[in-house]
């Protein structure tokens, strides 16, 4: 557990060195704080924080997998997984301490937005409900796209092959509720269910369903457990 | 220390190494010497848990490098040829970071830094970035993360290449120093170095080991052979006395696969023996069917290896 601390803290420390996650951080506060006041210029504005939890998760569909990208394919490109699978570190530990890490990081940078809350409840009095179940539903959303990502990093040596297809990912599960309506029956519906979006619909309308979180739960574990196969298969090939 | 038996890996049908079998006693430098591309590097990824073996199984210290591997992992510190670092880590940072990964805590890491600090004779660059380091100290930040957490087994894989001769020099001696305490295995192109640093020495070429002796007795006792292979009809017991007959001939192996009689010729080198094993075969009723030079002889492979420093 101490390595997997290690590995955390390690990477943590990379990505406050490295310009990768300021710009990430930068373009996360543009746009989202462009969602945030588009709607307070309306000549009655409402006091909410919607707009943005509802760009949050498109930005991050860009964004979460340029935060993974580097975390295992780097340790491929440069050799450093030669060292790092022959010391006597679990896979998982590895897997567990690098995404800790980007979350981490994730987790601060929502910290930052919170400044537009405060903002809402200083001018005005808007419901405190959605905004507590909206930030819920970013987070687990964000920790669900951010284990898609180390998986794309875990199963290439390349960052822009990882980033690439975890968008590509994370795009299909943002219009995967779109087959409702084209595919009929059953696949459909299941298709459906698997969307990220309608999961997280109902957080930003302030609805905390258990459906809901076990859905993101279950998909972290997914590809958290994805990642570590990956990883171990890596000393079979 | 460690023991390896029948090692073979392929990577897709090509066999890097084949049936490779070894053991190094604690406390002994054992020198892998060959030329690019033998096998060398696959032999130590295996060693160290990187790769597994296709066939056939290592040890270390009695831990299985693939069933008890975190057990093996822990006794090895590994140098790879190409010295992975993470370039914007100090090294400081670095040093401490793979320290917590083999395990040690704070307290021991701590203690035993100034150490490895000192050895490696890294005192000035502490808290340099790695990536602004010359590819000498990057190779000695590499040593230094290999021994600090004083592992049984040393694992470095060209530890010399690409360094200037000074630190060559310097390298070599540390290896030298770490073989005391420690069971070390390295590898190497260059003759004389191996020569230099190590107790034993195997000899591997296209994946086989062709040879296994210390320093000396290699240098002296292995020049001037060369290799023929024969298969021919007729009854071993006479063609083996036959065969040890013919002049230049110092040595006849026989093998009998599914009936075909192979004879492994050992002769004397720049004697062409060709012609006088087939008068032999044909004035004695045999049938020959087959005759050739089997692969490289050891002085080839001697000659393909760096045998000069290149200074």
């Amino acid at each position: 557990m101490r390595t997997a601390q290690a590995v955390a803290w390690k990477e943590i420390q990379i990505y406050f060195s490295s310009p990768t996650a300021y710009i990430v951080g930068l373009i996360f506060l543009a746009l989202t704080g462009f969602f945030f006041t588009q709607d307070l210029g309306d000549p009655f504005p409402e006091a909410t924080l919607t707009p943005f939890f509802d760009g949050a998760i498109i930005v991050f569909i860009l964004l979460a997998p340029a935060l993974t990208m580097r975390l295992l394919a780097e340790e491929s490109k440069l050799g450093t997984i030669e060292l790092l699978l022959t010391s006597p570190v679990r896979d998982w530990e590895i897997i567990i301490g690098k995404y800790v890490a980007s979350l981490v990081f994730f987790i601060m940078l929502v910290a930052l937005s919170f400044l537009y809350a405060i903002l809402l409840f200083w001018f005005a009095s808007p419901d405190p409900g959605p905004i507590y179940a909206g930030y819920l539903g970013l987070i687990l959303y964000g920790s669900a796209a951010l284990s898609i990502g180390l998986l794309t990093s875990t199963m290439t040596n390349n960052q822009i092959v990882s980033a690439v297809v975890a968008m590509g990912i994370l795009l299909a599960l943002f219009f995967a509720d779109r087959a409702f309506g084209s595919v009929s029956g059953k696949a459909g519906e299941i298709i459906g269910e698997m969307g990220l979006r309608g999961h997280y619909d109902d957080f930003a309308r302030g609805v905390i369903d258990t459906t809901n979180i076990f859905y993101f739960v279950s998909v972290i574990a997914f590809f958290l457990f994805l990642s570590i196969r990956t990883l171990e298969s890596r000393r079979w090939r | 220390m460690i023991q390896a038996k029948n090692l073979t890996h392929f990577y897709g049908p090509y066999p890097a190494i084949q049936d490779v079998n070894f053991g190094v006693r604690k406390g002994e430098i054992l020198g892998f010497l060959g030329p690019n591309g033998a096998g060398k590097t696959t032999t130590m990824r295996i060693i160290t848990g990187f790769v597994p073996p296709s066939r056939g199984q290592v040890t270390l210290d009695g831990f299985d490098v693939v069933e008890q591997s975190l057990d093996a992992r822990s006794r090895v510190g590994y140098l790879p040829e190409t010295v992975p670092l993470y370039t914007d880590m100090s090294v400081n940072n670095y040093l401490k970071y793979m320290g917590t990964l083999r395990g040690m805590p704070p307290g021991a890491i701590k203690a035993r830094l100034g150490e490895v600090i000192d050895v490696c004779r890294l005192g000035d660059y502490r808290k340099t970035q790695i990536g602004k380091l010359s590819k000498g100290f990057r190779q000695r930040v590499g040593i230094a993360q290999a021994i600090i957490h004083q592992p049984q087994v040393l694992v470095l894989d060209e530890p010399t290449i690409g360094i200037d001769p000074i630190q060559v020099v310097e390298t070599r001696k540390l290896i030298q120093e770490l073989g005391r305490d420690q069971t070390v295995v390295l590898s190497s192109h260059i003759l004389p170095e191996v020569s230099m640093i190590c107790d034993r020495v195997l000899i591997i070429n296209e994946g086989h080991i062709v040879a296994e002796d210390t320093p000396k007795n290699l240098a002296e006792g292995l020049q001037g052979v060369e290799r023929l292979e024969v298969e021919i009809g007729g009854p071993a017991a006479e063609v083996l006395p036959v065969l040890k007959g013919i002049r230049g001939v110092n040595d006849v192996a026989h093998s009998n696969r599914d009936g075909r009689h192979t004879y492994t010729i050992q002769a004397e080198s720049g004697q062409d023996l060709r012609d006088a094993i087939s008068q032999e075969v044909v004035s004695n009723g045999w049938s020959l069917r087959g005759l050739q030079m089997v692969g490289m002889s050891l002085e080839e492979i001697f000659l393909r290896l760096t045998t000069q420093e290149e200074l």
